[in-house]
């Protein structure tokens, strides 16, 4: 079961918590973590023992709670995350964070496919490497990768901001929208309509911005600048073989 | 599709004798309409893409009749004896399924592919009649929430406008995985309808071509399904029906495997079934007719021992209250409407008949959805033509051919001696053809003889 130690309540918003409720997974199930998380308020904290690779853990989360996974995380660990801060002390599986409108998610080892996908807001951070379609379809989302990312990631990213600190797979960007990718390492292709652009003033202060935010001291100047070159926002028969 | 073949003022054919008195042949194979897209796909060099579903004749409801008491069935009393409507979806899981005074429920259809008071039309009359209405690829809008007292929300590929607040404002959720107009395809819109409020919703450019994904960005195949439905109840708190629909090709065993991931719902959409912008060669070749994919979905939940446990919602070209009653005699739960819902609000409607003809179509034609052009401000983001389409008075047409529909499938229930339309059975029908005989799995009117039938 879930033992829920009350914090004191507080009439301002979000305090940093300090005790936090201990679950342990190996004896209560994910669904009684889940819902106390959904009842919960701002500056309550959570410590999630024995997470075994379960899928769906702290899903949901609509408040400015923390909560640290000590382990490996399943499919979709904080999905559809807002407001609160998620860490997770091992790997997580498919879907990380997939659709996060705000707040953190930041994984300390690797993370599988489809991280952060579709994404509309917060960051989300992965020290190690990151899988297939790392940020696809991104809506918004910041993501900083400390490893490598794999193929067609960023595919049909639309907003938001991938950075990636390793070498990038083959076909990053394909059909791109307007999202911004900085990657330091290699780039093994790029994707359809994906092409390099200039690092100017400003995206070099971004990129500062984004590597402090997660925690980095890699130089903004050494990383190269990748986006749209919108040839393919309207559709045209002299484009037939890039789609 | 527009005619582009002919110069402008150019007479068709001679006014003075029609082709029918000259004595011409006519090509079953290169009939006027494939000639016309001949000379359409050689001027521009682009496929045409359009609105509506298939336009090929296929086997259909209307090739399967009721049977009606007789000597050994009673009837009941129309007027007098109750035959009731309501159903139940989503009770297998969720801890607030929907509870619909009608089966006729209203299919997905995006804001951005309509206008926002074609979606509230829609929200009005399905609520005042107590059935349920579905987003689209686009997100939730206020207007759609608050006219809606039962709304479906779709989760799509694209995921555009998803969000978890409007996810948790759901009264249901329908995870798409296709749609009988182009199983296996995308969404598309043109960059006419990309407005701001449009681009905006769904984070991209004003004004571009959008392209939406064909495939789920974060799952593939049966068992990620089951563990995504897992994290969709896990953030609802078990509380909101899962739906998973499917456009018609392997019906038998896509209900299967979605039944087995865990949903509380079967969406089955036949190739009839309407979009609002897709290739033709796409809408006219790829899928099967609802005819056909009712009776395998039928088939795949009675042998897992949940037919009527998870429902089935069937959907593609029904147009009347003997379409509704047909598709629950072969064992659907309920219906689905987007095309007939869209005429009810005026589309298509003879009173714009000079407006589609400037713009080379006709009433009873006009299918350019994707354009934007709509004149009766239904598939469009113009602001002059959607504020021609009044919500109040949209809705309640709505609601009247609702209120039509369920009242001719009592009829033909009562006449069956039903007193719920979800009694029906297969064993009320007989099919006019062997087609229809073969795919719905019902005799041959005046035999005993299903083709196939072990
Ligand atoms: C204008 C229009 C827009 C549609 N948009 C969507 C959509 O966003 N998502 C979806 O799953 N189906 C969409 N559909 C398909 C309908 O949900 C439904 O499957 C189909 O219209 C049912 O067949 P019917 O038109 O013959 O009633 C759309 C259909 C139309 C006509």
């Amino acid at each position: 079961m879930v033992t829920l130690i009350e914090t004191q309540t507080q009439d301002y918003a979000t305090v940093t918590a300090e005790v936090s409720t201990r679950t342990d997974l190996a004896d209560s199930p994910v669904r009684d973590l889940n819902q106390a998380l959904h009842n919960a308020t701002d500056g309550q904290s959570w410590t999630v023992e024995n997470p075994g690779g379960k899928h769906s853990l702290a899903v949901g989360i609509n408040a400015g709670v923390t909560v640290t996974i000590n382990g490996h995380a399943g499919y979709y660990a904080a999905g559809m995350h807002q407001k609160g801060e998620v860490t997770v002390n091992g790997n997580a599986g498919v879907g990380l964070a997939e659709n996060i409108m705000s707040g953190k998610v930041h994984v300390k080892g690797d993370a599988s496919q489809s991280a952060a996908a579709t994404g509309h807001g917060g960051l989300v951070v992965i020290d190690g490497n990151a899988g297939a379609r790392c940020g696809i379809s991104m809506k918004g989302v910041d993501i900083v990768v400390g490893g490598n990312i794999g193929h067609m990631s960023a595919f049909m990213a639309q907003a938001g901001r991938l950075v990636v600190c390793g070498d990038a797979g083959d076909a990053l960007g394909d059909s791109i929208y307007e999202a911004r990718i900085y990657v330091k390492g290699t780039v093994a292709s790029l994707g359809a309509d994906c092409v390099e652009k200039p690092m100017r003033a400003e995206h070099l202060a971004e990129l500062a911005g984004l590597l402090a935010a997660a925690g980095r001291t890699d130089n903004p100047a050494d990383f190269k600048r990748y986006g749209s070159a919108r040839n393919l926002y309207h559709f045209s028969v002299h484009n037939s073989t890039s789609y | 599709m527009t005619i582009t073949s002919l110069t402008p003022g150019a007479p068709a054919v001679s006014a003075a004798r029609p082709v029918e008195e000259l004595g011409l042949r006519e090509s079953a194979t290169f009939d006027r309409a494939t000639i016309a897209d001949i000379q359409r796909a050689a001027a521009t060099g682009v496929y045409d893409i359009r609105g509506w579903g298939a336009k090929r004749k296929v086997p259909h409801f209307d090739d399967l009749l009721f049977l009606g008491a007789s000597m050994s069935r009673y009837p009941l009393e129309g007027y007098r004896e109750r035959c009731d409507t309501d159903v139940v979806l989503g009770d297998r899981y969720a801890s607030r399924p929907l509870h619909l005074q009608t089966p006729v429920t209203i299919a997905g259809m995006s804001f951005g592919a309509l206008s926002a008071n074609a979606k509230e039309a829609l929200g009005r009359g399905a609520s005042e009649v107590g059935t349920s209405t579905t987003t689209g690829d686009g997100g939730m809008t206020p207007e759609e929430r608050g006219q809606s007292k039962h709304l479906v929300y779709q989760y799509l590929p694209s995921r555009y406008g998803m969000n978890p607040d409007d996810l948790r404002k759901a009264d249901a959720i329908e995870i798409v995985l296709g749609q009988g107009a182009k199983p296996g395809g995308g969404g598309m819109l043109l960059g006419q309808k990309i407005t701001e409020r449009v681009a905006g919703m769904r984070t991209l450019p004003v004004g571009i071509d959008q392209r939406s994904a064909s495939r789920h960005p974060d799952w593939t195949g049966p068992d990620d399904l089951e563990i995504k439905i897992g994290e969709l109840r896990e953030i609802t708190d078990w509380k909101t029906p899962i739906y998973v629909k499917i456009g018609a090709s392997r019906p038998y065993y896509d209900t299967a495997l979605a039944v087995k991931a865990g949903a509380d719902v079967v969406v089955v959409d036949g190739m009839q079934g309407g979009t609002a912008a897709t290739q033709q060669v796409f809408i006219e070749n790829v899928g099967i007719p609802t005819l056909a994919a009712i009776p395998q979905a039928v088939q795949a939940l009675q042998e897992l021992g949940l037919h009527r446990k998870v429902q089935l919602i069937v959907s593609g070209g029904i147009r009347t209250g003997a379409d509704v009653a047909k598709a629950m005699a072969l064992g659907a739960d309920a219906v689905a409407i987007g095309t007939a819902a869209l005429i009810a609000l005026g589309d298509n409607d003879p009173r714009y008949a000079a407006e589609y003809a400037a713009m080379g179509s006709a009433a009873g034609f006009y299918d350019d959805f994707q354009d934007g052009r709509d004149p009766a401000g239904i598939t469009t983001q113009d602001p002059d033509l959607s504020s021609r389409l009044d919500p109040i008075t949209g809705g309640r047409r709505l609601a009247n051919y609702l209120r039509v529909l369920t009242m001719e499938a009592q009829t033909i229930a009562r006449a069956c001696g039903k007193s719920h339309l979800r009694n029906l059975e297969p064993e009320d029908l007989v099919a006019l053809t062997i087609e229809a005989s073969a795919m719905a799995r019902v005799p041959l009117a005046g035999t005993s003889w299903i083709p196939g039938a072990k």
